[in-house]
């Protein structure tokens, strides 16, 4: 924390509004950045942080109100202007182009267009030289498409700075990363601030805010609601300005668990390439139960989901539903017994970006009656399950035939979770159903699985956010290269201790001890 | 037998060179655009009107080079034509590009019937002359497929070393590709998307029709109708097939020219006597499919290839 009033101010919003149609997704906003300084922007998704972002750095153009960078005003509606005014975009959706090298993605557009030929040996030593300035570690030569997202983020931030840029913007550079890898940012971040760089850094997650901010703004429904000294506020003051009202932590009522729904006997699948395949897992997924699945991504997760969900059988072992084995094992055989699956990606595999509203909601069951009949559609029926999906699930949209690529992930997600819940299935495999949501949206996802657990579902919860874990499961089981750890009831473990599973200690000779 | 014959005859070689020549123009033509994220589905008429506005220009009384050059404006006409629909407007680039093939086909031998009203057989030129290049023309069998073209074949050879070292090796070559591949990577870096598309659309279409006024100019000296004769279709093959590469595609023309050469060739032997001679004329087209499929597998599509892009927008 410096003393903010004798610093340089090196970027000024003045009243800045922007509209979408209806929908104002930014309202007056106004503030300043100084030099040295790291903000926060704060705020639910939808409540117009990136736009705010996106007119910064020239992408859109504001309706109203004007930037100002190092006192000079910024010509609206143009990225090179504010490159060249030190302005650097790291955007969430990464601009990289897959197909050429680091280098090329760094260079692309700094040298004049019609020289010929390019300084490649001048462009490598920079490079080389800001990689050991900012401890980025990233190979020069390697394709793009070939690097991790941790990697592919870094040559994001290496193009701004490659431009000289006094003013980073991150948008949710944390959504993506491993904890670890956030730390790194972490580091490269504060190696930039002592370089006398400013940052906006827009996150909804408290806690990395606490961790990096200087000074937070708080952003609701398009305007700036609020502005704190990060050291004289904390995550639940926090929380209460973003979503506009006290949050409290989901409560979980004991329920006594029923009869095992789906068992899996010491199934094992092939490995998928990098992927890990499962190794002699068994569970057992109780009635009124959420039995939480720990792990470091990349462990299993996706192979265990896939053999619950019917995407695969299992190689090996046994997979029982009340008790028997199911004649065939398919997608559409999971459905008709009654799991209901959120799946992990709800942009490639849970909804289709085109489709309406009411097209995705029935995109499980649009064979069934009473959504056809004898081989016709029957789309008013259709209509009015997705107006019950709406009421009900507070899916905020124009109406059913809105086409869900409009649709925030938090109402995306809500739809999804509407025509999971709504059927009442007795078994729910969740996985990963708030990544990338806001706390509001966090909350009700969390809320709906518990109601569905009281009345009696088993629910199967995949997470790689060990909090969660830890508050909503009954029991939690830790996965690691395809292994499954003995089940842990609720409250008797430390997160270190599930930390030691998770890195796959402790599975010495406990190969059958699953509960 | 009589294939080795063929295969060792300097005519054979000689005759592929010359039929590849117009492909390799074309296809280094489509080969920009779609590395800039545009299919140009215009190429086959764009080629139809090039080959006309050539010859049309050298028999009004105009030097061979400046009928090239008019070929080529009118060419690049064709290119802004497609571009401002299908960059700014981001119209569908399949309809705008085959609509744009019957324009300019159309179009094409609506101004030869204006321009010679009373002709039945088209008029001939003084074409382009072989241009033997001294002491390497001299060596057995590539020496005069290689070395004794006319100066247009020089070109198109010329022409495939030049695209490859501006994409490679050049700024502007990078931001082409880039556009082709994340056209919002480009945009992020304060480049015009629109700019470079359009740009890469009226050079590639440019070329396209220099690839046709090489039939009239300097393969043939006169225009016909059906003269282009699919030559485009194969060039989006070609492209295809040499996965976006101009050395590949170089590759693929030769080797499709080649087919071609050979299946005239065969037709007058004894063998190929018996068999319908549409068998043959079957063959490079044939031939062409299975290589592509074999191919063409793992070839690397430009990932933004027809996704047009709009600033700004949700």
């Amino acid at each position: 924390m410096q003393s903010n009033d004798k610093a340089q101010v090196v970027l000024r919003l003045n009243a800045i509004t922007k509209t979408f149609g209806k929908l104002t997704a930014n309202d007056a906003v106004s503030f300043s950045l100084h030099k040295g300084e790291v903000i926060a922007l704060l705020g639910e998704n939808g409540a117009g942080k990136t736009t705010l972002m996106n007119i910064l750095f020239g992408q859109y153009t504001a309706d109203s109100g004007t930037v100002e960078v190092f006192g000079r005003p910024l010509p609206p509606g143009n990225p090179r202007a504010a490159l060249n005014a030190g302005v650097g975009m790291v955007h969430q959706h990464f601009t990289l182009a897959d197909n050429m090298t680091v280098l090329e993605n760094i260079v692309l557009g700094t040298q004049p267009l019609w020289r010929p030929g390019f300084d490649r040996t001048g462009a490598r030593a920079r490079i080389e030289k800001l990689s050991a300035d900012f401890r980025l570690r990233v190979d020069p030569d390697a394709r793009v498409g070939t690097l991790a997202v941790g990697e592919r983020q870094r040559v994001e931030i290496l193009k701004a700075l490659y431009r000289d840029a006094r003013i980073l913007i991150l948008d949710e550079p944390t959504a993506v990363l491993t904890p670890q890898e956030t730390d790194d940012l972490f580091h490269t971040l504060r190696k930039a601030v002592d370089l006398g760089l400013s940052i906006v850094f827009i996150s909804h997650k408290l806690h990395e805010v606490m961790a990096i901010s200087d000074r937070v703004l708080i952003l609701r429904h398009g305007k700036l609601v609020s502005q704190v000294e990060t050291d004289q506020t904390d995550r639940k003051t926090l929380a209460a300005l973003m979503v506009g009202a006290e949050v409290e932590a989901p409560k979980v009522d004991p329920v006594t668990p029923g009869p095992a729904l789906l068992k899996l006997d010491n199934v094992g699948t092939p490995d998928q390439g990098s992927a890990p395949g499962l190794k002699s897992v068994t569970l057992a997924l109780r009635a009124g139960q959420i039995i939480g699945l720990a792990g470091v991504s990349g462990n299993g997760q996706t192979a265990l989901a896939a053999v619950i969900g019917g995407l695969t059988r299992p190689a090996s072992g046994k997979l029982e539903l009340d008790g028997e084995t199911p004649q065939g094992w398919s997608p559409i055989h999971a459905v008709h017994s009654g799991i209901a699956r959120i799946p992990e990606d709800r942009h490639k595999i849970g909804t289709i970006a085109d489709f309406d509203l009411t097209e995705n909601a029935i995109l499980e069951c649009y064979q069934d009656q009473p959504f056809s009949k004898r081989g016709w559609m029957n789309w008013g029926r259709a209509r009015d399950f997705t107006r019950r999906i709406i009421d009900t699930y507070d899916v905020r949209c124009p109406g059913p035939s809105t086409r869900i690529r409009l649709l925030s992930g938090g109402n995306m997600q809500k739809l999804i979770l509407g025509r999971v819940l709504e059927p009442e299935p007795r078994i729910i495999l969740a996985n990963q159903p708030v990544r990338g949501l806001d706390i509001g949206a966090v909350t009700y996802v969390q809320n709906q699985l518990l109601k569905a657990r009281a009345r009696g579902a088993a629910v199967l919860l995949i997470s790689e956010d060990l909090d969660e874990i830890m508050a909503l499961s009954d029991v939690i089981h830790v996965i690691s290269e395809g292994r499954l750890s003995p089940g842990f009831p609720r409250g008797t473990m430390t997160p270190a201790e599930l930390g030691v599973w998770m890195a796959g200690d402790g599975f010495e000779g406990e190969h059958s001890l699953a509960s | 037998m009589d294939l080795i014959d063929i295969l060792l005859s300097a005519s054979f070689w000689t005759a592929t060179i010359r039929i590849a020549s117009p492909l390799i123009f074309a296809t280094m033509g489509e080969l920009i655009c779609e590395r800039a994220g545009v299919l140009n589905l215009g190429i086959e008429g764009i080629m139809v009107a090039g080959a006309f506005a050539g010859w049309m220009a050298v028999y009004s009384g105009t030097g061979l080079w400046t009928g090239v050059a008019i070929a080529m404006l009118v060419g690049m006409a064709f290119g802004l034509l497609h571009s401002l629909l299908t960059v700014p407007f981001g119209l569908s680039q399949h309809v705008v590009g085959l609509g744009l093939t019957l324009l300019a086909t159309s179009l094409t031998y609506f101004s030869y019937r204006l321009a010679l009203p009373q002709v039945t057989s088209p008029p001939k030129i003084e074409a382009f002359e072989v241009l033997p290049i001294p002491v390497l023309s001299d060596i057995p069998i590539i020496g005069p497929a290689l070395f004794a073209q006319t100066p247009l074949t020089y070109l198109a050879f010329a022409l495939v070393l030049a695209v490859s070292i501006t994409l490679y090796r050049t700024p502007l070559g990078l931001a082409l590709r880039a556009a082709g591949e994340n056209p919002a990577a480009v945009a992020a870096q304060g480049l015009s998307v629109t700019a470079l598309r359009m740009g890469a659309v009226i050079v590639g279409s440019g070329l396209m029709a220099v690839g046709g006024a090489f039939l009239t100019m300097s393969a043939f000296d006169s225009f016909f109708f059906e003269m282009v004769n699919g030559r485009g279709w194969i060039c989006i093959a070609l492209v295809v097939f040499g996965a976006w590469k101009p050395g590949k595609a170089l590759m693929g023309a030769v080797l499709f020219a080649a087919f071609d050469a050979l299946q005239i060739r065969i037709q007058q032997t004894p063998i190929g006597a018996n068999i319908p001679y549409q068998v043959f004329l079957m063959m490079p087209y044939f031939l062409s499919i299975v290589a592509l499929v074999a191919m063409s597998r793992r070839a690397e599509v430009p990932a933004a290839l027809m996704v047009p892009f709009n600033k700004g927008e949700r």
